[in-house]
């Protein structure tokens, strides 16, 4: 058992939000400063949540946190809308445990 | 027809082979076992990720409306202030659980009560931004626990993947490759008997002649 530190990665308008609720917040507006901020929160932090948008454009460095535990990426809908990535995100987990996707397919 | 292995058709390498493949089967009945065990626990946490996930998602979008209606009723810097120093952090206790012998996160947020849940003065900002922050506070432990589960499901997901490709490398190569050599030893041996028995009859039929 240990602590750990949340960190909220998203445009500027909405971490002002999570920052109301004392979330570490951190500002990035285009993919390579996202990526930095990304592999330095990765060291020390165990929970960052990152808006939708962002998280598409770096798909393939997120792709390598996911073998270990901790941290734990996860992508929010920002503004408005949910783009759809992080339920696709669920889709491919299970197409790749399953072979097919048998949990949104049955809703169609 | 599985290619056989190249080894020497000798007694000795038959019964290596032999425990090697009873070995085999047996790896590869418990894998198969652990993986239909493992796509069980895995659809339990799908159907979770995917609930919590569209709770997450919506409540999101309400807390961030009602942020943006804070915004737009009151002037930028004075929610850049409101926001700027908050009161308390916001702390989480990590511990790692095994599902299926996969190291899976824990996560629980520690309620913290030192501090005011609003970090500023009422006096100096509206209504709305009271609620946003309300709404999002009430979010903040859904997402905590949206973190978990999902990081679960990738896990157990990457996990169920690289089973599935022990379990078909055992049951299409290994397995018949075994067989394959095994069957190939025995015939070798078999062919090996019968030639010196037919030597050793050839060898008495002339023998039986000279006398």
């Amino acid at each position: 058992m240990r602590e750990g530190k949340i960190a909220v990665v998203g445009d500027k308008d909405l971490i002002l939000a999570f920052k109301a609720i004392s979330m570490e917040v951190f500002c990035a507006d285009n993919k390579d400063e996202c990526e930095t901020i990304i592999k330095k929160l990765a060291k020390t932090h165990s929970v960052i949540f990152i808006t939708e948008n962002l998280a598409e454009q770096i798909d393939s460095l997120l792709a390598k946190y996911k073998t270990k535990a901790y941290p734990a990426i996860i992508p929010i809908p920002s503004g408005g809308k949910s783009n759809g990535y992080g339920m696709q995100g669920i889709k491919a987990d299970v197409e790749r445990a399953i072979g097919t996707d048998i949990l949104f397919n049955k809703e169609d | 027809m599985a290619e056989r292995l190249n080894v020497n058709p000798t007694r000795m390498e038959l019964k290596r082979l032999k425990t090697r493949l009873k070995m085999a089967v047996r790896g590869h009945k418990l894998l198969k076992d652990k993986s239909d065990e493992m796509i069980r626990r895995f659809m339990e946490f799908a159907n979770q990720n995917k609930a919590l996930r569209e709770q997450v998602e919506v409540q999101l979008k309400s807390a961030l409306t009602t942020f943006v209606v804070a915004k737009a009723v009151s002037d930028d810097a004075v929610i850049q202030e409101a926001v700027a120093m908050p009161s308390r952090s916001v702390k989480i206790e990590l511990d790692s659980q095994n599902v299926m012998s996969v190291e899976v996160p824990l996560i629980s947020v520690k309620a913290s009560d030192e501090g005011d849940k609003y970090p500023y003065s009422f006096s100096g900002v509206t209504a709305e931004l009271d609620n946003s922050v309300e709404v999002m506070n009430g979010l903040l432990e859904s997402m905590v626990k949206l973190a978990e589960v999902e990081k679960t499901c990738n896990m157990l997901a990457i996990e169920i993947e690289k089973n599935r490709r022990r379990v078909n490398a055992l049951e299409y190569v290994m397995i018949p490759q075994l067989e394959e050599t095994i069957r190939f030893i025995t015939m070798k041996l078999d062919e090996n008997e019968r030639s010196t028995i037919v030597r050793l009859v050839k060898v008495k039929a002339m023998l039986a002649e000279e006398v």
